[in-house]
This record gives C-alpha cells, sequence and structure tokens, in this order.
C-alpha cells in the first residue's frame, strides 16, 4: 500500500533538483507568506503553489488536500468574525451576547480572517508539496554527515510509515475474515486489535532492528556525503527562492505590500503592488518552464543511458 | 571462513537449546546448502554465523564461532557484517531506508567509506545483479522478487567474502526463485563469494551446491556433497527428499539426481526413458497436448459430484484501479462443490485479488460475483489472526482437535512452526462448526517444510471429499500437484488456462513439478509415486514405439 502524500520521482523540474535547493526554494515561499500580509500578495503565493503542483504533476495529490484546506480555513475565517472585537465597519450586529459583550461583526474581522486562513492554506500546501516533490532519503543523506544514526532513524521511521499502514491493513483484512469475533464497535475487541497491532509492530520493528545492525548501524562512522555539478534546476531554483525572497522583503520595506486590517483596513493596490505581485509569481514560476535535463523516476537523465544522479 | 567449534545455544527463556555441540568448518568460495525442516535450527546457525546469535537475541552460548577471522563473542554484527552479507526471508524487513538508491549506499556509508567508492559499488553491484533499472524507484513500490534482489544488492555491496541466505525464495515465484539461485552462482564464480543458503526447496539449489549439511534437533546431521544428502534423506528424513529423488527411489535406482537432467540420465540408462531423440522430444511434446499417451493417465482422487448450481462463479469480473492498470480483466469462472483448484501465475498475476473479490474484500468495478453461501480466505500471513496470548483462547477445542493442534494448547500462537501456524489460522477461519461452502488459500506454503506442506494438501482434499470447494494461490507446482484437481493459470489479470492438473502441471517448464520435467509429461503424472507407477506400467520400449 502507498500513501498518496509520500514522495515518487517525476520528471519534473522541481523533482529534478536537489533536495537541499527544493527545500530552500519552498521555504523561501514560506518565508514571504510570513513577511507579507497583503492578501493579493497571499492569494499570489497560493495561486503559484497550486501552479507549481500542476507543473510538477501533482494535481490530483493537491485536489484531495483542497478539501481539507477548505475544511480548515472556512472556520478560521468564521470564528475570527465571531471572537474578534476589533474593527469599525460593521456589517451585522447580533446584538448583547451577555459576558462575551456586544456581538457586532466587522468587516475588518473577516479580512484579517481571510489573510490569516490564506496563511495557515499555504502553509498546508508547501508542507505537502515539499513531501511529494522532496526526495527525503537525499535530505537524510546530507543529514548523515551530521549525524548518522539520527539521519538514519529519521529514514527508518519514514519507511516504516507506509510499512505498518500496509501490515495494518493486511491485518484489518484478515480480522474481516475471521469467523467469530466479539461484536463489532466492542471494548474487548478493541484491546484484542490493538494489543495484536502493537505485537504485529513490535515484530516488524525487530526484523528491521536486526536488518540495522549487519548494516552496520552499531559501529557507525561520519558518512562524508557525494559531491554532484550544480545542474541548471539547482541553479535556477536557488536563484527563484533568493528573488522571492528579496521581492517579499522590498514589498514589505517600501509599503506597496503593506497591509493594516484594523481598526480600519489599509490595503494599498497600485500599479506597484500588481508588478511586485506579478514579479513574485514570474520569480517562483520561471525554474518550472525550463524542462530540460529532467531525472525521470526509474530511467534516469531523461535522453540518455546512463543513470545520473 | 567460517568455523563453528563445539557451539550450543539457547533463546532466551527456551527450555531446549536451538544449536547443541554444532562443529562445522566452511571453506572460502564453497556454497553451502543447509538442509532440515522448520524449527531444526537452521536460522539460527545462520544468525550464529553473522553474530546476531547472541549480541541481538541475547540467551546462552557456549563454544566458539568465528567469521573470517573474527570471533563472534568479541566483534558484533555491525563488525562482522562488514565481512558477512545476509539475507533473510521477508524482503520488507531487510529495506529500511526509502529509496533502492539509498538501501544499497547504506551498508557502505555507515562504516565511512568515501563517496566516489560508494558511488561505484553502488553502479557495480546494481549491474551484476541486474537492477539498474531501479536505482531511483521507492523501496515501497517494488515487487517481492524486486525487493529480495534489492536487499542482496544491498548485502553484497561491500563485496562480502561470505553470505547467508535464509530461504531467500520462499515469497518468490519460480521464476524469480530460480533467477535468484542463478545469481548466486554467478556470484560465486566471479567474486568466489563464500555462501551459506538455508532453503526448503532443495531441488532448486542442489545443482548450484557444493555442499550440504542437514540440521536436525539443533545438531549437523549430516555433512557431505548434495548428491549424498539425498541418500542420507531416504533412509533418515524422508521430507527432505526431492521429488526426483523420491521417484528415482520408488524405481530402484541410485544415485539420487541433483537435477532433472541428472535423473533423465539415470532413467535412460536404466532404461526406462527413451534417448532424447528428435522423435522422442516430438512424442513428448505431443503427449502434453493431450494426445496418444493419455492412455496411461495415472487416476487423480475423485472429487464429489457437482449438483448442478456451482458454489462459487465470476462472472466477467473486471478490477480497474482508479488511474491505474486492469488488475482482473474479465474473469469468468466456476467452482463447483467439492473442487480443489489451484490458482497459479507469477507475481502481480491476479492471484490474491480473485480470492478477495471471492471473500468480498474488495469489489469488481465491472461483472459479478455469486456465491452459494460465504467465503471462508485464508490470507497470506497467519499470525495476523493471532489476537491472543494462547493457542486454546484462539479457536475452540473441537477446531484444535481436528487441525491436531490440542497438545500446543498452552503456547503462543507466534511460538509456533511454519506449518502450526497456518493450521491454527485454517482453524480459526473455517472451524468446523461453523464450515463454509468455499475455502480459499492465499499462497499457504510460504516458508513451509515439505512435511507441512504435505499434511496441508491432506487437509485440503479431505475438507474436499466433504463437499467443501478448496481455492488455493499458490506459486509451488508440487504442492498444487498434491492438492489440487484443477489447475487455473493467470497472467495479466487474465485467465490463460484451465485444466486438470495432470494435463497443465504435466507440459510446463516454470509450472511444472520435478517428475513432469523429468518424465517430460509422461502420462500426466505429476508426483513421485505416480511417475513411477507411470514408468512401470508404460516401460521404456512402450514409450519409444
Amino acid at each position: 500500500m502507498r500513501s498518496a502524500l509520500l514522495y515518487r520521482p517525476i520528471a519534473s523540474p522541481l523533482h529534478s533538483t536537489r533536495a537541499v535547493v527544493g527545500t530552500l526554494w519552498l521555504a523561501c515561499l514560506g518565508a514571504a507568506a510570513l513577511i507579507l500580509d497583503h492578501p493579493l500578495a497571499l492569494s499570489t503565493i497560493l495561486l503559484v503553489i497550486l501552479a507549481t503542483a500542476l507543473m510538477s504533476g501533482l494535481s490530483s495529490q493537491m485536489r484531495g488536500v483542497l478539501r481539507l484546506i477548505a475544511m480548515v480555513a472556512l472556520p478560521i475565517v468564521f470564528v475570527n468574525v465571531l471572537v474578534s472585537r476589533e474593527g469599525l465597519t460593521v456589517f451585522a450586529r447580533l446584538g448583547d451576547l451577555g459576558p462575551f459583550g456586544q456581538g457586532d461583526l466587522t468587516v475588518e474581522a473577516l479580512v484579517y480572517g481571510v489573510v490569516f486562513a490564506l496563511k495557515v492554506s499555504i502553509f498546508i500546501l508547501l508542507g505537502v508539496l515539499g513531501s511529494l516533490a522532496i526526495d527525503p532519503d537525499e535530505l537524510i543523506a546530507r543529514a548523515m554527515g551530521l549525524s548518522f544514526r539520527s539521519a538514519l532513524t529519521a529514514s527508518v521511521a519514514i519507511r516504516m510509515l507506509p510499512l505498518l499502514a500496509a501490515d495494518a491493513q493486511r491485518f484489518a483484512d484478515a480480522q474481516r475474515t475471521r469467523q467469530e469475533m466479539p461484536s463489532r464497535g466492542s471494548m474487548r475487541r478493541r484491546a484484542l486489535l490493538l494489543g495484536a497491532s502493537f505485537s504485529s509492530a513490535l515484530d516488524r520493528s525487530l526484523d528491521i532492528a536486526a536488518t540495522l545492525e549487519l548494516r552496520g548501524f552499531c559501529s557507525a562512522k561520519r558518512a562524508a556525503g557525494r559531491r554532484r555539478p550544480l545542474s541548471r534546476h539547482d541553479i535556477s531554483f536557488s536563484v527563484s527562492a533568493l528573488a522571492i525572497l528579496a521581492l517579499a522583503l522590498l514589498g514589505t520595506l517600501a509599503h506597496p505590500l503593506s497591509f493594516q486590517a484594523y481598526p480600519l483596513i489599509h490595503m494599498p493596490i497600485s500599479a506597484a503592488t500588481v508588478a511586485l505581485c506579478a514579479a513574485i509569481a514570474l520569480a517562483a514560476l520561471l525554474p518550472l518552464l525550463d524542462r530540460r535535463g529532467l531525472i525521470d523516476g526509474g530511467r534516469g537523465l531523461i535522453g540518455h543511458s546512463g543513470l545520473v544522479q | 571462513m567460517l568455523r563453528f567449534d563445539h557451539v550450543t545455544y539457547t533463546y532466551p527463556g527456551a527450555e531446549q537449546p536451538s544449536l547443541r555441540g554444532v562443529d562445522l568448518q566452511i571453506r572460502e568460495g564453497e556454497i553451502c546448502l543447509v538442509a532440515g525442516l522448520t524449527g531444526q535450527g537452521k536460522s539460527t546457525l545462520l544468525a550464529a554465523a553473522c553474530g546476531l546469535v547472541p549480541h541481538f537475541f541475547g540467551g546462552e552460548i557456549s563454544g566458539r564461532v568465528s567469521v573470517a577471522g573474527l570471533d563472534t563473542r568479541s566483534h558484533g554484527p555491525g563488525e562482522i557484517g562488514a565481512h558477512v552479507g545476509a539475507l533473510f526471508q521477508d524482503p520488507e524487513s531487510q529495506l529500511v531506508m526509502s529509496s533502492v538508491r539509498a538501501e544499497i549506499e547504506l551498508p557502505l556509508r555507515s562504516r565511512g567509506a568515501n563517496p566516489l567508492s560508494v558511488a561505484r559499488a553502488v553502479e557495480e553491484v546494481a549491474l551484476a545483479l541486474g537492477i539498474e533499472h531501479l536505482l531511483s524507484r521507492r523501496t515501497a513500490e517494488l515487487s517481492g522478487g524486486e525487493k529480495q534482489k534489492v536487499a542482496l544488492a544491498a548485502a553484497l555491496a561491500g563485496r562480502p567474502r561470505l553470505v547467508l541466505l535464509d530461504e531467500p525464495t520462499s515469497q518468490l515465484d519460480p521464476v524469480a526463485g530460480d533467477e535468484l539461485i542463478g545469481l548466486l552462482s554467478r556470484l560465486n564464480d566471479e567474486w568466489e563469494t563464500t555462501i551459506l543458503i538455508a532453503e526448503h526447496r532443495l531441488e532448486r539449489c542442489l545443482k548450484a551446491a557444493d555442499r550440504a549439511i542437514a540440521v536436525e534437533g539443533g545438531r549437523v546431521a549430516w555433512d557431505g556433497d548434495p548428491a549424498s544428502l539425498l541418500e542420507w534423506a531416504a533412509t533418515h528424513c524422508v521430507s527432505l527428499e526431492t521429488p526426483g529423488a523420491r521417484l528415482l527411489r520408488l524405481l530402484d535406482l541410485k544415485p539420487p539426481p541433483r537435477s532433472v537432467r541428472a535423473a533423465r540420465n539415470t532413467l535412460r540408462a536404466a532404461g526406462m526413458l527413451p534417448a532424447a531423440t528428435p522423435e522422442n522430444r516430438q512424442l513428448r511434446s505431443h503427449a502434453r497436448a493431450g494426445g496418444a499417451l493419455k492412455r496411461w493417465r495415472v487416476p487423480l482422487p475423485l472429487r464429489a459430484q457437482s449438483s448442478g448450481e456451482p458454489m462459487l462463479a465470476f462472472r466477467n469480473v473486471w478490477h480497474e484501479l482508479k488511474g491505474g492498470a486492469a488488475i482482473l480483466r474479465g474473469v469468468t469462472l466456476r467452482f463447483e462443490a467439492g473442487e480443489t483448484v489451484a490458482l497459479m501465475g507469477r507475481n502481480g498475476a491476479g492471484k490474491s485479488t480473485l480470492l478477495r473479490h471471492a471473500a468480498g474484500l474488495m469489489k469488481p468495478t465491472r461483472g459479478r460475483i455469486e456465491a452459494a453461501g460465504p467465503v471462508s480466505l485464508l490470507l497470506q500471513n497467519p499470525t495476523d489472526y493471532f489476537l491472543r496470548d494462547t493457542v486454546a483462547a484462539e479457536a475452540s477445542e473441537q477446531a484444535l482437535s481436528a487441525a491436531s493442534l490440542l497438545h500446543l494448547k498452552d503456547r503462543h500462537p507466534r511460538d509456533l512452526s511454519g506449518g502450526e501456524r497456518e493450521r491454527l489460522a485454517l482453524a480459526i477461519v473455517s472451524p468446523p462448526a461453523r464450515r463454509q461452502s468455499v475455502l480459499a488459500l492465499d499462497e499457504p506454503t510460504r516458508g513451509m517444510d515439505r512435511a507441512s506442506k504435505a499434511a496441508l494438501a491432506v487437509e485440503c482434499r479431505s475438507r474436499a471429499r466433504e463437499g467443501q470447494t478448496v481455492i488455493v494461490a499458490t506459486h509451488d507446482p508440487e504442492f498444487a500437484a498434491a492438492c489440487a484437481e484443477r489447475v487455473i493459470l493467470l497472467a495479466d489479470g487474465e485467465v490463460i488456462a484451465d485444466g486438470q492438473s495432470s494435463e497443465l502441471l504435466a507440459g510446463g517448464w516454470y509450472f511444472a513439478t520435478e517428475t513432469a520435467r523429468i518424465l517430460g509429461g509422461l502420462s500426466g503424472a505429476l508426483l513421485p509415486e505416480q511417475g513411477a507407477e507411470a514408468v512401470r506400467r508404460a516401460g521404456a520400449g512402450e514409450i519409444a514405439a
């Protein structure tokens, strides 16, 4: 069984970028979302992430995540409108709510709720994009130079997730075919299943531990990583990451992307605002248009017979 | 290379030692086959050879094991692992990284090898094992055979001097199993790697082995050349005999054969098989196609008469994955009461999916399945059924008695042997008091020795005689021949052959029993007893005619 949100090699520019650079690029998008509060800028970043997913062949996985985002974002907006007592532009009055005071709903609280929901959505999407497009083994391999055992433990944990999920599925199927079981939903049945699942996970852990012993886990030495030349994608995504960060800082310091929700909304929309948002989008999406030298899942460099990584 | 001096070892909490005074010396460059029934100490012997015993498992050990000059009392598995590669039964538990390349790199990187030598070793081992196309793949997405090859690559990446293999082919189909043994043989030729392999299907490994040992009750009961092992087995442990050796023993012929060709040569020398002339080959092909030699057919056990309505029927059943391939493609099948049917085919052919549909664990995307009643399904891993601390708590006394497990009622289910676990799981899934009309078993013989397989085949046939329809998905042609009267061959989700086992298992290469391969499909004989009878009845002259 394979989890839908785990990394798989795909022939896309983002997947072809080394893991450290890919992570840096995503982190810069996240930093931009932290620095900026302007709804237009946040919407731009959100759209950039969705476009990246589309251009990286991850649209189907992202569709499922969008449903989750709707379930998280809408309550954030709703709750902020209800609980925020700041803002001066009232659009509905709920009257006296006793200990909660006057139930005045303001446009400012609504807009701030939207801004906050946009930021939360961006971070969820960045997390998902990272888990789908960044090779965890490669990141761990980099970390092995610093702490071999910690990095290896992290790798085993990542490997164990789909393995234990598959074990659990197998276990559930076996229970469905049993003739005699305590009634469904009873505490006894749950306790039995929990105990047996735990035993099964322990067995699996023991086997994995034996394998690790034989592979030299106990006598582990600090491992040096292999130096690889920078690919065209490594360079373009690095430049893109720095450009995104610089534009976000410029937008905040030079005020075209400044934003204030309370007490009255201050949200300038000028040519400079639109130009900066467009520049962020362009800086982020340009590296994705370069489809030369892609590394494909199981076949190495596309168009070459030898393996390149 | 490997030396055991008076080694006795007891697992923590165990009453009896698993190894008793073992003295053994394996020389550099040897391929040594370790034979023995389940629970006799083969796996413990291998665990002691790589230092997992006693460092990982604990327990009490006396005597001395030295590997490549390292004493396992003072050197742990990590250090010994630099000289020894190990491959065990379950490929899932031997892969610890998420990608194939990282998996193969791990043992080298953990020993501080420099990056360039790691990269070179990965490329070389991948090319040697023919898995270079898998290097960028995720380990979770590989098939069982691919996983086993990747685990072998990780074990071989550091060019170990000794490779230990514990039933490495038990979860593989016949094609992947033969491929793995061929690879080991090649590695031995190229690198002079010493190989110690424990395996139940001796016929698969004997011809590659230079030496064989038999382990019985924790002792090395026999040590010598592979052909003599079969002579010893004929008198001391019949369950270790290969089908070919059994066939020749039943015909009073010697020596026991190490391969199909050796068996044919012995039969020809005795005038019981015609010479391998083109005319005779043609005659055998004709026989396989159901021609003239059918008149010598050995009668197979008769099944109960069907009442007209099938017990289970698949009508144009498709299973198409969302955004993926079709696992079943228009399967139409009918199973009668009292039938024993073997589903065969390579890994991924659709056998397990078909059984899961029968039991209602999966729904077809097109077509329909009709069953006269509920279907009992025993899935691949029997331990998935065990929820309680004792055998007695898992199944009723009547069910345990029927499964011959009553004497083990106070044991923990996970402490049972492979065959006993399978019988207990069967008692849980299909107890005598609530026996369903159809019993389906998915790869029930994985890791089982020949004796346990024979007992399971008897159980399947006895259930069929009582009117139950038994469907078994298996890679093992010997087991299929022993338990099933009908064989269905699947490939890419389609039924490509459906007929009597005497026809289907007699005429193949991979999906054929050893007896059938030796006799070239003569009379549809599949098992050594049938083969011996067919040879006696036919006589060499009659065949030649």
